[in-house]
């Protein structure tokens, strides 16, 4: 353990090293990133003009800020873990990953923090004209910026702890892509990334604030924008750490089992 | 040193059954088997046990399946074995504790450990954070690697960028970095050309000699095994087929001798010494049951113009070929297990 901060800086280098060699991808990836809430956006703002300027209180100006607010945390906390961790299992190369000194989960953690360390350089520029463009009605109060930068590390935490967890169902299923593509179809609609919580038909709503999806992605975006009481953000901020803890333990424990059926079959 | 006697590598009687999906061809069984998986008992490894001292270098030897690479992943610590236990530096390896971890390395030809779009240093500076070594440790290390393998042009070079030889050799000093006491090398030379071949053999033994690591080697090249192991270890279908010294598997195996004679000029009649294996020009090569070899010899020195004469083994790779060859019964595993070396 005492060498880890040396892995990470090691680590660092090396991703940094890897990615900047791509920055072909680099740039479809950040073009990716953008077009997103840009899509979003227009067709919201578009129901909102056939509306009469509003859809549920949220105006055109009100969702740029969302989507905007909303491509900054999903871009804090997206992961790619799903398809690396197949990836391993059916090219053989977790059996060295197996056989070095160390958890494999710390070179995820590591690559994926450069990878979002890197990508701010355009993500935060692309939100400035975006949210100009669009005249975004960000109206941020202290504590809501305050209360901001917990929900996000604990979001993009949570994200991660997920789908590491989802991503070792490849110890047991050859073919994960039908799974990763249900989970990112619910995560979609419930986190609060295609359109707001609020304006989801109840039931549904009611559902998502009790699931783990909202609090990796709608939750900070919500409280950061002021859409929350201070009670609803510390109750929200307690719903992610419950859920990051549940996640953690779930994935020691598959963990150990994926690890140990692997080590069965046949590594 | 109680260190010193205790072995390396201890293995007590180990196995190894894989539960493999099967499944009749054609379209019924195809349809059949979504609700109705069907699997097979396949043995890999069928109980094998030996011993391997500190600082020796062991050839394994055997077949394709015969579940070399099924050891040798058990070893490392990848696999759980079905039964049989098995102490490697006095750890049992698929605990795979760290300590153990950082003591050994599994090279397998085709799997890379060094990133593919960095230059090779940069994947070496990862495996020293990896392993926590120590900075004059790895400069150490890395300068011994070079002066054995001549990394040096390689180093600032992307991994994707190098020949097949050249990546097996930065390959092999990336899992060697960490100066690990237990090496297994599974096909280290697979695919390289002679010059690489003999290149990556010499730099096992020197690496060996000089660190006293313990070394279990497999390979398809019976000159890499020739060139570095004094023993070997044949196992067959899952057992343990031999272990003893290359020679003793060679004298046990191959109960013939391989006699060469350069003549002065041309004899006829020459069928009346024995088997005769090729004539070229000149040079008979000529076979006979070892208890017969010294008294052909004298005959052939007594009878024919002989300007030179070797006695020799038949080459390694044909004796292998035996006695992989042999019929099961006749290979009974128990009873070919020779004195170990």
């Amino acid at each position: 353990m005492r060498h880890l901060p040396q892995l990470y800086r090691a680590q660092f280098r090396t991703t940094f090293a890897d990615q900047v060699q791509y920055r072909g991808a680099l740039a479809i990836w950040a073009i990716n990133l953008i077009l997103e809430p840009v899509i979003y956006l227009a067709v919201w703002s578009t129901v909102a003009a056939s509306q009469g300027g509003a859809v549920d209180g949220f105006g055109a100006r009100d969702f740029a800020a969302y989507f905007i607010a909303a491509m900054v945390v999903n871009h804090a906390s997206v992961t790619w873990i799903m398809w690396e961790f197949e990836f391993w299992i059916r090219q053989g190369t977790l059996s060295p990953r197996l056989l070095r000194p160390v958890h494999p989960i710390h070179q995820t953690i590591a690559d994926n923090l450069t990878f979002k360390i890197l990508n701010l350089i355009v993500v935060l520029p692309a939100a400035a004209v975006l949210a100009l463009v669009f005249h975004a009605n960000f109206t941020i109060s202290p504590w809501t910026l305050a209360a901001f930068v917990p929900a996000l590390l604990l979001a993009a935490a949570l994200r991660f702890a997920i789908e590491w967890t989802l991503a070792l169902a490849a110890f047991w299923i050859t073919r994960v892509g039908a799974i990763n593509q249900l989970y990112f179809v619910v995560f979609l609609f419930l986190s609060g990334q295609m359109a707001p919580l609020a304006l989801l038909p109840s039931p549904i709503a009611t559902l998502a604030a009790w699931l783990p999806f909202y609090r990796m992605l709608g939750f900070p975006v919500e409280l950061l924008l002021g859409h929350l009481t201070p009670t609803e953000a510390l109750w929200g901020i307690g719903a992610q750490a419950a859920w990051l803890a549940i996640f953690v333990v779930a994935l020691n424990v598959l963990w150990a089992r994926g690890v140990r059926q692997y080590s069965a079959v046949g590594a | 040193m109680i260190e010193s006697t205790a072995p390396a590598l201890s293995v007590r009687d180990l196995r190894k059954t894989y539960s493999v999906p099967e499944r009749e061809s054609g379209m019924r069984a195809s349809i059949r088997s979504l609700w109705r998986r069907r699997t097979s008992e396949v043995v890999a490894v069928a109980g094998i046990t030996f011993d391997v001292a500190p600082g020796e270098v062991v050839g394994f030897l055997g077949p394709n399946g015969a579940g070399k690479t099924t050891t040798l992943k058990m070893l490392a610590g990848l696999l759980h074995p079905t039964a049989g236990e098995a102490r490697v530096l006095g750890f049992e390896p698929w605990q795979r504790e760290h300590d153990y971890l950082r003591q050994m390395t599994l090279v397998m030809g085709q799997r890379n450990q060094l990133v593919w779009d960095i230059p090779v240093a940069d994947s070496y500076e990862l495996n020293r954070a990896i392993y926590a070594i120590p900075i004059d440790d790895y400069r150490g290390a890395l300068a011994e690697l070079d002066e054995l393998l001549e990394l040096g042009p390689l180093l600032p070079k992307p991994v994707r960028n190098l020949s097949l030889g050249e990546r097996m050799k930065c390959e092999l000093a990336g899992a060697l970095l960490h100066r690990p006491r237990m090496l297994f090398l599974d096909e280290p030379t697979l695919g390289l050309d002679v010059t690489a071949q003999r290149r990556i053999r010499a730099f096992v033994a020197a690496y060996a000699e000089r660190h006293q690591a313990t070394v279990l080697l497999t390979s398809h090249y019976m000159a890499d095994v020739e060139a570095l192991a004094e023993r070997v270890i044949v196992i067959h279908r899952g057992g343990l087929l031999f272990d003893g010294a290359l020679g003793t598997l060679v004298e046990r195996f191959s109960p013939f001798k391989t006699v060469t004679v350069d003549l002065d000029y041309p004899v006829e009649g020459l069928e009346r010494f024995g088997e005769i294996v090729s004539i070229e020009e000149l040079r008979i090569t000529l076979r006979a049951p070892k208890s017969e070899a010294a008294a052909l010899t004298a005959r052939l020195l007594a009878e024919l113009p002989v300007i030179d004469l070797s006695v020799s083994d038949p080459p390694i790779d044909e004796v292998i070929d035996r006695v992989f060859s042999a019929p099961a019964d006749e290979a009974e595993p128990a009873r070919l297990v020779g004195t170990s070396a």
